[in-house]
């Protein structure tokens, strides 16, 4: 019999439940996207099914785990960074998968979220990005851009957003990446890059909720201007973007620019080549941070790094511990150090 | 050496060595209990430290004391007062001359009874023996500080260190008057100064001339001999503390069940120690995460067991509360999951070093909504591992988490311990689901204990989905439909009533029948133990009943109570462990004893407590 991590497609990857998130919400088209991407990492990392966990936390977006025909844990608000870290550290050879919210991930989990990161545990990370609290129906939340109109600012907020990226290479993270619910193609092509790295792999999906904050991306992710408002990196290609083809970054003192190239003296060889690999998170952390106007956003594999995982220096430093140790058992133990005999 | 003096003998004796908290008055506390086990002498031992690493030297505050009582039978306590009180300056003896026995022996270093040490420790005169009302004492005060500067002007040491090794000295003091050998201690330094000679040297030499100092001054009318207990078990000792027992204790249930041990925790005194130990004990295949905080301590504890880790989670009271809604969560997915609470001091930070036992109600009931959990508590210092297997054992067999109670007392306190064979202890048999196992439902339960069985990820066939949203009773499924909950419900009751078929019966100590039962729970023991025994020699009709298992009670609970005449529950706190009691069996009267001062029992007290009772008082 041939292996089975050969031949999957993406209905072996679908449960028997009933999808529940509202017609048009961003969250079907990113399940479209890990059904496709999941037997291309099966093919590619040798996975059978069993080996898959998806857990959560609370959301819309946490509800996924349901909707995988996988081994999945429906955690509590926040906390799914730590319920999937201890998954991870049961079973090293377990390929682990959070899905998140804004809320979940960077309000109520923000503490676990960062610390996974910082400890570079080998699950990847799926943050869907709604700038709001669908579940609990429309709040603000972490990421709703300054003076967001939600239920609960009706005169807009007062709090500065996080940008997630920036907040993952300040934790030291090694795997950044972005996305658009609504390009599934390139979804599943980060995801398959997401499940090769070793360490933490933050994928940020740009996702609409059509229910609470209807079109929040869209200013980006319209077919129409797509193109010319984002740019898709690629390791090892050059920054280029736009419908023509015709734009790109360059490194302007210690800041990124947008030219164009055959204007103002700029030519291809101008444009900078993205090397995701750099441990420097200088580039990086420019390219995580940019935002509609004045740049395109980012997609693609901002940041893919090779550093040690948690996951291994703990399987590593056991393994180690127990070869040189002459306690091998609990009686072992139990007859260590000072003891005395009573006859 | 000169021992001109008379050898007194005696049954027990308590020693209670205190000094600054840099003084390393833990450490010689600890050296002398040692010996004495060695000895063969029942011992039982007591930490009291301050929670401030280094308060101002010299003040009250930053006193540190160590009890140990030693006895020729064994011995359940630290023991109330103590016959003979080390103080190393005037603060520890402000602290502690309360605790010294009528006509009890004090020995005090005169080098530091100075002004400065006099103002430090806010004495108002210059005269600590006639400020503190000690004429009746028998106080020996002795340069000790001199003294062990004179005995180590030649090792080579500096003075900081030289000045460090007093302790030493104080301990070769109590060791004349205590009749014990030196080469235990001495072979200790050997093991734990290996590298480093010179060490070696100093400490064996302050501990012989406090040794031989003490035995020429002749200020020491008597030395005294606490003769081996004759134990009622043979067998190979040691001595073990209530955490390290309760790690141990976590690890051979792992053993047992053939599971690796995975601890998610978050530092907290009086429970670090757990971590610190498991941490140690990679050699075992223990993991350990230092968490970032105690949610994420039993989150990660509940993923690796999801993926079938034995898993754990220590913690102390406030760490307890952050666990809430986590503790929720491994009831709805009933999985297995032990969780210590070592008790200490509350509210809030309350009372971080001191010991209470005020955290049974948020065991019990603690949580969102209604969740049931199996609680127990040990009692010992040495059963701490008994009845940390015995969670392991009921966690993994019952999928049901468990939260097992200590506290503070018996974590930090310690005692001999005859050392059991991993043969002893049964074999830990939890659900495991086979691959394949065909109609797979994962809430589906065995008859006898309603346990749903456990499906490791990674293995073919059983792929299924479990979270924190109601369940459909066999699928596992969400489910919101109404007779449903309900029934999940009470199958989650259900399931931790019935581990009172699968734990021993309540024991008393004493008659079955009586005037007085005193019931207790945790780590009151030892204290109950010895003041009940003491009434009954004097022919009174007191039985004993001290609780392990509180949810589920034991089943023959009612019984018992239902024998005596009168009813007292005491315990470290308001009086939680009684109510509980009035809510499951209302038609009794309970009288309660209860203490909140961060200190253990005396017996003392509680003899009088129950004669008032007893006289209808
Ligand atoms: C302890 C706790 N606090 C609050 C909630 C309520 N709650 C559930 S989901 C949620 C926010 C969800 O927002 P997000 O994580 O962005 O997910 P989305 O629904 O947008 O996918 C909140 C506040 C909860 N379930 N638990
Ligand atoms: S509320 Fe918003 S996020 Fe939630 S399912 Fe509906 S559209 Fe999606
Ligand atoms: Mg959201």
């Amino acid at each position: 019999m041939a292996e089975n991590y050969l031949n999957y497609t993406p209905k072996d990857f679908k449960s028997d439940q009933e999808v529940r998130w509202c017609p048009g919400c961003g969250d079907h088209a990113i399940l479209s996207a890990v059904e496709k991407a999941l037997p291309e990492v099966s093919k590619e990392l040798k996975y059978e099914l069993e080996r898959y966990v998806f857990v959560s936390g609370i959301g819309c977006s946490s509800r996924f785990p349901y909707y995988v025909n996988t081994f999945g844990f429906h955690g509590i608000h926040g906390r799914a960074s730590a319920i999937a870290t201890g998954v991870k550290v049961a079973n090293p050879l377990l390929s682990v998968w959070q899905v998140t919210g804004d809320g979940d991930a960077l309000a109520i989990g923000g503490n676990h979220f960062i610390h996974a990161v910082r400890r570079n545990i080998d699950i990847n990370i799926l943050l869907f990005n709604n700038q709001i609290y669908g579940l609990t129906k429309g709040q603000y939340s972490p990421t709703s851009p300054l003076g967001a109109i939600t239920k609960t600012s009706p005169y807009g907020t007062v709090e500065h957003p996080f940008r997630p990226g920036e907040l993952v290479i300040g934790a030291q993270g090694k795997f950044f990446a972005r996305s658009l619910d609504v390009d599934v193609k390139l979804t599943s092509e980060i995801l398959l890059e997401a499940a090769k790295h070793d360490g933490t792999s933050v994928v940020e999906i740009l996702q609409n909720c059509v229910i609470f904050n209807d079109g929040a991306h869209s200013n980006i992710t319209d077919r129409e201007f797509r193109e010319d408002r984002t740019i898709v990196l690629r390791h090892g290609e050059k920054m280029v973007f736009g419908k023509n083809r015709d734009k790109g970054l360059i490194l302007n003192g210690l800041s990124l620019k947008v030219v164009k190239i055959g204007e103002g003296g700029f030519t291809m060889d101008d444009i900078l080549v993205h090397d995701a690999t750099n441990p420097n998170p200088g580039v990086h952390m420019m390219l995580a941070n940019m935002q509609y106007p004045e740049f395109p956003v980012a997609l693609g594999v901002i940041r893919n790094v090779k550093d040690s995982t948690y996951d291994d220096n703990v399987r590593d430093q056991v393994l180690k511990v127990m070869n040189t140790t002459k306690i091998k058992n609990m009686d072992d133990l139990l007859n260590s150090g000072e003891t005395w005999e009573v006859k | 050496m000169d021992k001109q003096n008379k050898i007194q003998e005696l049954d027990e004796v308590v020693i209670r060595f205190s000094g600054d908290s840099g003084d390393g008055m833990q450490l010689i506390g600890t050296l002398f209990a040692n010996a004495s086990a060695l000895l063969g002498n029942g011992v039982s031992t007591f930490p009291d430290y301050p929670s401030e690493i280094r308060a101002p030297q010299g003040t009250v505050g930053g006193v540190s004391g160590f009890q140990v009582h030693l006895g020729s039978k064994k011995v359940n306590t630290p023991g109330d007062y103590c016959d003979v009180l080390v103080a190393m300056n005037p603060a520890a003896l402000k602290a502690n001359a309360k605790w010294v026995k009528k006509g009890g022996m004090i020995i005090a270093d005169a080098d530091q009874f100075n002004e400065k040490g006099y103002t430090r420790a806010g004495y108002k005169t210059l005269d600590a023996v006639s400020e503190l009302k000690l004429e009746d004492f028998k106080v020996i005060a002795s340069p000790i500080t001199t003294l062990t500067k004179e005995s180590l002007k030649e090792s080579g040491l500096d003075n900081k260190s030289i000045v460090r090794s007093k302790n030493m000295f104080a301990l070769g003091m109590i060791y004349y008057i205590f009749d014990h050998p030196l080469n235990f201690t001495e072979s200790y330094y050997e093991v734990k100064f290996k590298k480093k000679p010179q060490i070696i040297e100093a400490n064996k030499k302050t501990l012989r001339d406090g040794f031989n100092y003490a035995a020429n001054i002749h200020a020491i009318p008597n030395t005294y001999k606490v003769k081996a207990a004759s134990p009622s078990k043979k067998g190979r000792y040691r001595t073990i503390n209530g955490n390290t027992a309760t790690a141990w204790g976590l690890i051979a249930a792992s053993e047992k069940s053939g599971l690796p041990l995975f601890c998610g925790s978050y530092p907290i005194t009086p429970a670090t120690d757990i971590l610190v130990e498991l941490a140690k004990r990679k050699d075992l295949g223990v993991k350990t995460l230092q968490a970032e905080d105690e949610i994420a301590g039993i989150c990660t504890a509940i993923g690796a067991s999801y993926a079938g880790n034995f898993a754990v989670t220590t913690t102390s009271g406030p760490g307890l509360s952050l666990k809430s809604e986590a503790l929720g969560l491994a009831v709805m997915t009933e999985l297995p999951l032990v969780v210590i609470d070592v008790q200490r001091g509350g509210p809030s930070t309350g009372l971080p070093t001191k010991t209470e036992q005020s955290d049974l109600m948020q065991a019990l009931w603690g949580r969102n909504g209604e969740a049931p959990m199996i609680v127990i508590a040990a009692s010992t210092p040495s059963n701490c591992f008994d009845y940390a297997f015995m969670a392991g054992k009921l966690t993994m067999e019952h999928m049901t988490p468990v939260l097992l109670l200590s506290d503070g007392y018996i974590a930090n306190g310690s005692q001999p311990w005859c050392i059991p064979s991993m043969s002893e202890f049964p074999e830990i048999k939890p659900p495991i689901v086979p691959e394949h196992t065909e109609g797979y439902m994962p809430y589906a339960r065995d008859d006898e204990k309603l346990a749903r069985g456990w499906a490791f990820p990674g293995k073919k066939g059983i792929a299924h989905r479990v979270g924190g949203l109601e369940k459909d009773f066999l699928k596992g499924s969400i489910s919101y439909e109404a007779t449903n909950h309900e029934r999940m419900v009470k199958v989650r009751a259900e399931k931790v009533k019935r581990v009172q078929n699968f734990i021993p019966e309540q024991e008393v100590v004493g008659d079955a029948e009586g005037d007085l039962l005193v019931i207790g729970w945790g780590g009151t023991y030892g204290h109950l133990f010895d003041a009940v025994s003491e009434m009954r020699k004097e022919g009174k009709k007191v039985s004993l009943c001290h609780f392990n298992y509180i949810n589920p009670l034991p089943k023959n609970t009612h019984d018992i109570l239902k024998k005596f005449k009168k009813i007292v529950v005491c315990e470290l706190n308001l009086g939680q462990f009684a109510n509980y009691l009035r809510t499951n069996f209302d038609e009794f009267h309970y009288y309660q004893y209860n203490k909140i001062q961060g200190l253990p029992f005396t017996v003392v007290e509680l003899v009088d407590k129950f004669n008032q009772i007893l006289e209808g008082k």
